[in-house]
């Protein structure tokens, strides 16, 4: 897809494909013939560049059109640059701006609690994200407003625009800052789906306060020269690596 | 239709306690609707609906940038939130998340802004507002609103509840005149002409509009006949009293609370440009920030009081002729 728009974020995408998939197959309460169900499970993409993931995985679920997938970042496509309602309705949130989505959740958490309703909210942060100050304002409301029904997963994937995310600003100790502020923590391989779906069931179980999913991804996972690369956080593969890389992940 | 205005203005209740009473009623009538604060309850007056409705109240702590987040997520799951703080802290701390969040997506959150302009007094210019008026406008779609008083404000209100959409209410800090009977009617995007008159429009909101219906009557003492409109509704403008003010007064002078290059004034005479020009004045705070002070010599020394709007009705019709 970014190698068709010939611009995006690549490597991002793929170090969350797993998470994504886990959530939409099976974990999340959700029903693509009734997109406007009330009592559904929210998914918030709040590091909004990884959007061709989710974009996919809508379209696979049958939301969004599969046959336009080409047409990201073109003008009129449902699959805009960053996430946008107005293109794609079934999105929960227009993101792309970093550090936003954990607040909407936070939101949307304090609303489905006031409906009665069994709505939960899962938004996926990325590392480098959290660096963004509303995060911390966003944990600190979580916990203290005890919203259990909002799952946040970091795609941990050490990489940001800039190079690694130990030489932008380190974020270790990083579990220990989430327990710090009263977050029920959890930490995994972000590419096993059996441990994400094991996490996801723990953290429903959890009553009293939110949970973090610290997931450990790899940055353009699955295509060997993308893996660990920084080089494509913000730049998309030519055609021939599009080929090659199309080839590793059959 | 002008209404029919009681020239002894008498001293009323601030119109940011209009709205946290207002918040009250609304609450009573619609459970959907909630109150989102920033450590300032007791400066907004939501702390009234907190009382009354404690889990409908979130408290997010001094942190006006979650705050703006929570409330366009509450919006999406159906909610209709009003998030109140001082107008600069909620303009200013909570502008990104303004425009990502809740203008672009077009979310329907009320945002209500308090301690507007320098009237505020002793606290200064750090928590002065004195441009939101054009930070609210420069958000694309949203409506901008800033009533003069508490049937205003109470009426204003309730509209914002019952628009789709974002929406920004400005209300300040000090007890204000009344100006319209209980039953007067509001609508947003229209413009009330408070007092009729011929020879000279003045378009004000807020605060000013009790010095327009002030510098009215001065100006009749000489046989001027001013038109007062209230421009209670920044955006959308009320092009059609604008037009009207210009073809028949054929001259305009605009005053508010704020900074005069960036606020009501610009937006009008822009209008006006285009509708069919006529000679313009402005009155408002000039390029700088105020200072300390009681909010009645704040006024006098920033120039906002009636006899700076005769000043420049006086100047205007100079040029008219």
């Amino acid at each position: 897809m970014t190698g068709a728009a010939k611009s995006g974020h690549p490597g991002g995408s793929l170090s969350a494909v797993e998470i994504l998939v886990t959530l939409y197959y099976g974990v999340m309460r959700h029903d693509p013939s009734n997109p406007e169900w009330p009592d559904r499970d929210r998914f918030i993409l709040s590091k909004g560049h990884g959007c061709p993931v989710l974009y996919a995985v809508l379209a696979e679920c049958g939301y969004a059109p599969i046959d336009q997938l080409k047409t990201l970042r073109q003008l009129g496509s449902p699959y805009q640059g960053h996430p946008d309602r107005r293109f794609l309705p079934v999105l929960e949130a227009s993101t792309g701006s970093l550090g936003q989505g954990l607040s909407l959740a936070m939101g949307m958490g304090f609303a489905a609690r006031l409906n009665h309703s069994p709505s939960r909210t899962y938004v996926v942060l990325g590392d480098g994200e959290i660096q963004e100050g509303q995060i911390w304002e966003a944990a600190m409301f979580g916990a203290f407003h005890k919203i259990d029904n909002v799952v946040a997963i970091v795609d941990y994937n050490k990489i940001q625009l800039d190079g690694f995310v130990k030489d932008i600003m380190e974020l270790e100790p990083l579990a220990a800052k989430w327990r710090a502020f009263g977050w029920h923590v959890i930490e995994l391989d972000g590419h096993h789906i059996p441990a994400l779906q094991a996490a996801f069931a723990e953290a429903a179980a959890v009553r009293g306060k939110p949970t973090v999913v610290i997931a450990h991804t790899v940055k353009g996972k699955g295509v060997s020269f993308m893996e660990n690369n920084p080089k494509f956080h913000g730049i998309t593969p030519t055609q021939e690596e599009v080929a090659l890389a199309l080839k590793e992940l059959e | 239709m002008a209404v029919n205005i009681r020239f002894e203005l008498k001293l009323g209740m601030a119109t940011r306690e209009a709205f946290g009473r207002a918040l009250v009623e609304l609450g009573r009538e619609n459970k959907d609707v909630v109150a989102v604060d920033a450590d300032l309850s007791k400066s907004t007056f939501t702390h009234l609906f907190a009382k009354e409705f404690p889990e409908r109240f979130v408290s997010c702590g001094i942190a006006e940038a979650n705050m703006v987040g929570v409330a366009a997520g509450l919006a999406l799951h159906g909610k209709i939130p009003f998030a109140a703080s001082f107008s600069c802290f909620l303009l200013n701390k909570g502008f990104e998340q303004l425009r990502v969040t809740v203008a672009y997506p077009k979310v329907n959150v009320k945002l209500v802004g308090t301690h507007s302009g320098i009237s505020i007094g002793e606290d200064g210019p750090s928590q002065m507002s004195v441009e939101e008026i054009s930070l609210a406008c420069s958000l694309a779609g949203f409506v901008v609103l800033a009533p003069a008083d508490e049937v205003a404000t109470t009426a204003l209100v309730r509209a914002a509840a019952a628009h789709v959409g974002p929406v920004f209410i400005r209300t300040g800090r000090p007890k204000v005149p009344v100006i319209y009977p209980p039953a007067q009617r509001f609508e947003i995007g229209k413009a009330i002409e408070v007092i009729p008159g011929s020879d000279v429009s003045i378009i004000a909101n807020g605060l000013l509009v009790a010095e327009a219906i002030r510098a009215r009557q001065a100006l009749e003492a000489e046989g001027v006949s001013a038109r007062v409109i209230d421009m209670h509704t920044v955006k959308p403008l009320d092009r059609e009293a604008i037009r009207r003010a210009a073809a028949e007064t054929g001259a305009i002078v605009v005053a508010e609370e704020h900074l005069v290059d960036s606020g009501l004034g610009v937006r009008v005479a822009q209008a006006v440009a285009e509708l069919g020009p006529c000679p313009m004045e402005f009155i408002g705070i000039q390029d700088t920030y105020a200072e300390s002070g009681s909010p009645d010599a704040l006024l006098d020394k920033y120039g906002l009081r009636s006899r700076n709007i005769v000043d420049a009705a006086h100047k205007v019709l100079a040029r008219k002729r």
